[in-house]
């Protein structure tokens, strides 16, 4: 049974077309990346399936439940999370505070103890410090913790929304452009913790311009062009696929070559 | 129905002054997205001055055109001493300096000039003309007639000038703007110049009615605001409208429910203006990008 | 960091509230003081409205209002203790803050802050104008809050202007205690986070809508609770305290000494209720200064003077 599936989902901006008519499912534990073009509607259709856009055509069903338009706080009670292509960081907070952040939902009671600060509160708060502790060392930021957010560095702040989004406990995880920016070291850093990840039963989409990753690490590939799906399927067979490689015409086209050689 | 002519005719004199400060809120707003909130100060200014020099022996068109060039001076002066030095600063920033810079022009206005309300003679005598039933006064039309007046003279100069479409250019995209070889800079002072300027044209125009004095700035800044907003932010023929609007719907309040909450009638329907529809009457939705 | 620990910052306020009356040279000086706290209470109410969840407001002085008038209201109309009447005002701001929130929080930057500007004026609009209650422009008079005498009986005599220096340095401790938990809480990083970015807050489960009336309805009752305290010290009240210029001063205070922390933005309070008894003398010149000092400050220390000063110095220290 599919986890999330979308169908025909497509939405407008000002009478032009960005994304029409895409459906795909993930299963659990599965890494699906979605490839494509720049414009060609990744981060729209990525926006969609989060709740931040509404979309004008189609279906968002999340572990059977109709989720279209539902808004971004209540998609993530109910399982899913996502880090963004232009990082969304809360930068007047320390890389710890980040983190305990994420536990919102696992954290959050009444404002009166909040207030008073009862112990429930400091139980609450104790609580989800702990588990961002462990959360930043699993992505190595472990020693990074009481830094302000806005002194890491670009692939620091990819790890560190990583690790935000985690500790929601998703069920699905869309991840937007993880290892842009990222130099070769922390790319595979990344890549090994999108699989673990996943081997722990999340499910997670991926939007990546890194071609060799989206190769190495995806059960299948959902390919979008001019907001259309235009191929999916198992990495290898995207690979050969002409429309894809007409699509992907230039550099890329030979690196989605020498990826599957 | 004589009654309610009055009332239009009344509601349309103000509104014209309304419509007045909303345009050079419309013009500022465009080229820096600052909402300057000493907008009404510009008005206080063109009544004060024209009032003072007219007062020292000059001629009441001298008078009035000294207020109008020096309160454009000291529109330049605000946007490269305190806008300028500020650019990209949070909206809570901004909304102190401008509300700071009103407050540091009306204390100054009260130490150079005084604390006394003041009027000049109208252009055209004070005999009221007979419409209808009703009348209005012969500086009312004045104040219409600048208030269309300029809105025209606006229209052309954005439409048919190259400058005036440079304007635009930095409104629609500022760095673009610069790309294409447009001074953004200079952008930003003239507007503020020919935002002052008209508001101090508004104050020459409405003194006459209703008298000035050094603390008239912020109701007005805020009615212009309110007219701004309720025609939709950034566009001028919104603040035209609005501004009208505003106007009616005061004197409307004013004569059949009640005057002391007249100026209460502006900001119901800011709210509700607000909550309904927030992009204005002629004003653009925007979407965030994440 | 040093600034922003819990412990630290009320050490710092306790001390100064506890010593500077040694070096008060007349019972005036505790009455700037109480003026001082009262102003403060108002702006740690905003400091959790703009410092922490990154809303604005023009209009919180129409909160001061309610409070203020419920004082000298309550009492006469409802037979509350003055005391009572204070929670009273603080139950209607919150209620009203719930209502008027929900609306105007769905706007930004200087949409909200207009909204609020509106709703501040129509509240002292209806203070001026409804005189057979509220006594108009000219004011009323508000009752006694008998404290004092309570304190009276038993042994610990106080004058009139030591006891409300003394008791609103209590509140004020109070509510930046409550102001400090906060920020360290959960309800303090939800709000935190939708201040840093939004979206991403929504993302991790923050409903930013209910966080956002949160800040609202707290800061309200904060301003409602300082209108109470100044019309119970000053035993007078006009529709002033509602009025357009007390906002802008409440929200100046709040930025001037750095919104993002408590003790920046009291300073922020010390100084601007300070100037103008510092500049009696030049009484012409009050409000050219504030003018200046709100231009000044936001131009050139943006994060407000207290966090510009600390960094500075740490700056210095490396």
């Amino acid at each position: 049974m599919s986890l999330l599936q979308i169908e025909g989902l497509g939405i407008d901006f000002g009478g032009l077309r960005a994304v029409h008519d895409v459906g795909f499912s993930l299963k659990p534990g599965e890494i699906v990346s979605v490839i494509g073009p720049n414009g060609a509607g990744k981060t729209t259709l990525f926006n969609m399936i989060s709740g931040v856009y509404a979309p004008g055509r189609g279906r968002v069903v999340l572990e059977g439940e109709d989720v279209t338009r539902m808004p971004p706080h209540l998609l993530a009670r109910r399982g899913l999370s996502r880090t963004f292509q232009n990082l969304q960081i809360f930068q007047s907070m320390s890389v710890l505070e980040n983190a305990i952040a994420g536990h919102h939902l696992h954290e959050r009671g009444s404002v009166f103890a909040d207030l008073f600060s009862l112990p429930a509160s400091r139980r609450r708060s104790k609580a989800s410090e702990e588990s961002a502790r462990v959360l930043l060392e699993r992505v190595g930021l472990g020693r990074a913790a009481e830094q302000e957010a806005g002194s890491l560095s670009y692939g620091a702040l990819k790890r560190l929304e990583i690790a935000r989004a985690l500790a929601l406990k998703p069920r699905v995880l869309l991840l937007d452009e993880p290892a842009a920016g990222c130099n070769a070291v922390e790319t595979e850093e990344i890549d090994h913790l999108i699989a673990k990840v996943a081997a722990e039963g999340v499910s997670i989409l991926l939007v990546e311009h890194d071609m060799k990753m989206v190769m190495r690490i995806s059960n299948h590939i959902v390919v979008l062009d001019h907001g259309e799906k235009i191929a999916e399927g198992e990495p290898a067979a995207i690979a050969r696929n002409p429309r894809v490689i007409e699509a992907y015409l230039g550099a890329q086209a030979t690196e989605v070559q020498n990826a599957d050689g | 129905m004589p009654e309610l002519l009055q009332f239009l005719l009344s509601g349309i004199t103000v509104g014209a002054v309304y419509a007045l400060v909303a345009l050079g809120f419309t013009i500022i707003y465009n080229a820096s997205d600052v909402v300057n909130f000493a907008q009404g100060e510009f008005v206080m200014l063109g009544g004060m001055i024209t009032f003072f020099a007219h007062a020292a022996g000059l001629p009441l068109p001298l008078a009035a055109l000294i207020a109008i060039i020096a309160t454009a001076a000291i529109g330049v002066a605000l946007n490269k001493l305190a806008i300028e030095p500020a650019r990209g600063a949070p909206v809570v920033s901004l909304i102190i300096i401008t509300i700071g810079a009103s407050i540091f022009i009306r204390g100054a206005t009260q130490l150079i000039f005084d604390k006394q309300l003041h009027r000049f003679p109208a252009f055209s005598g004070d005999q009221p003309i007979l419409i209808g039933g009703a009348t209005i006064l012969p500086q009312s039309l004045w104040v219409i007639a600048g208030a269309l007046a300029i809105f025209f003279c606006l229209w052309l100069f954005f439409t048919r000038t190259l400058i005036g479409r440079a304007v635009l250019a930095t409104a629609n995209n500022r760095i673009a703007a610069q790309l294409v070889g447009i001074n953004t800079n200079y952008v930003m002072t003239l507007s503020f110049a020919m935002s002052a300027a008209i508001g101090a044209l508004a104050g020459v125009l409405v003194t006459p009615i209703t008298l000035t004095g050094y603390d008239v700035g912020l109701a007005l800044a805020l009615k212009g605001f309110a007219a701004a907003m309720l025609g939709g932010m950034g566009n001028p023929k919104g603040a035209l409208v609005g501004g009208l609007l505003l106007g009616v719907l005061e004197a409307m309040t004013a004569g059949y429910i009640s005057s002391q909450y007249k100026d209460a009638a502006a900001f119901v329907v800011i709210l509700a203006v607000l909550f309904a529809m927030p992009q204005g009457l002629f004003g653009r939705k925007s979407t965030d990008r994440v | 960091m040093r600034f922003s620990s819990k412990a630290t910052t009320l050490l710092i306020l306790i001390a100064v509230i506890a010593i500077a009356p040694v070096f008060f040279p007349s019972s005036y000086y505790f009455r700037v003081g109480s003026l001082i706290f009262v102003n403060g209470l108002a702006v740690t109410g905003l400091v959790v409205l703009i410092g922490y969840a990154g809303q604005i407001s023009l209009g919180h002085a129409g909160f001061a209002g309610i409070g203020a008038y419920a004082c000298a209201l309550a009492p006469v109309h409802l037979g509350l203790h003055p005391a009572l009447a204070a929670v009273f005002g603080a139950a209607l701001s919150a209620t009203i803050a719930f209502l008027v929130g929900r609306p105007i929080l769905r706007l930004k930057g200087y949409y909200l802050a207009v909204a609020s500007l509106g709703f501040g004026i129509l509240v002292s609009m209806v203070l001026s104008n409804e005189a057979r209650l509220t006594g108009g422009p000219d004011g009323m008079a508000v009752p006694e809050l008998g404290l004092r005498g309570v304190l009276r009986t038993v042994g610990v005599d106080l004058s009139n202007t030591e006891f409300w220096y003394a008791f609103s340095g209590l509140v004020l401790v109070l509510g930046a205690w409550l102001a400090l938990n906060l920020y360290h809480s959960p309800t303090g990083r939800a709000l935190r986070a939708l201040h840093g970015s939004e979206i991403a807050a929504r993302t991790v489960g923050v409903d930013v809508a209910h966080y956002k009336l949160v800040a609202f309805v707290l800061s309200a009752v904060y301003a409602s609770v300082s209108g109470s305290l100044l019309a119970l010290q000053n035993k007078f009240i006009t529709p002033d305290v509602a009025g357009f210029m007390h906002s802008i001063e409440m929200v100046t205070m709040t930025v001037l000494g750095g919104a993002g922390s408590v003790l920046g933005a009291i300073l922020g309070a010390v100084i601007l209720t300070t100037l103008p008894q510092v500049l009696t003398i030049f009484q012409e010149y009050e409000q050219l200064m504030l003018g200046l000092v709100m231009m000044l400050v936001m131009i050139f220390m943006r994060q407000g003077l207290l966090p510009s000063i600390a960094r500075s110095v740490r700056g210095r220290g490396e």
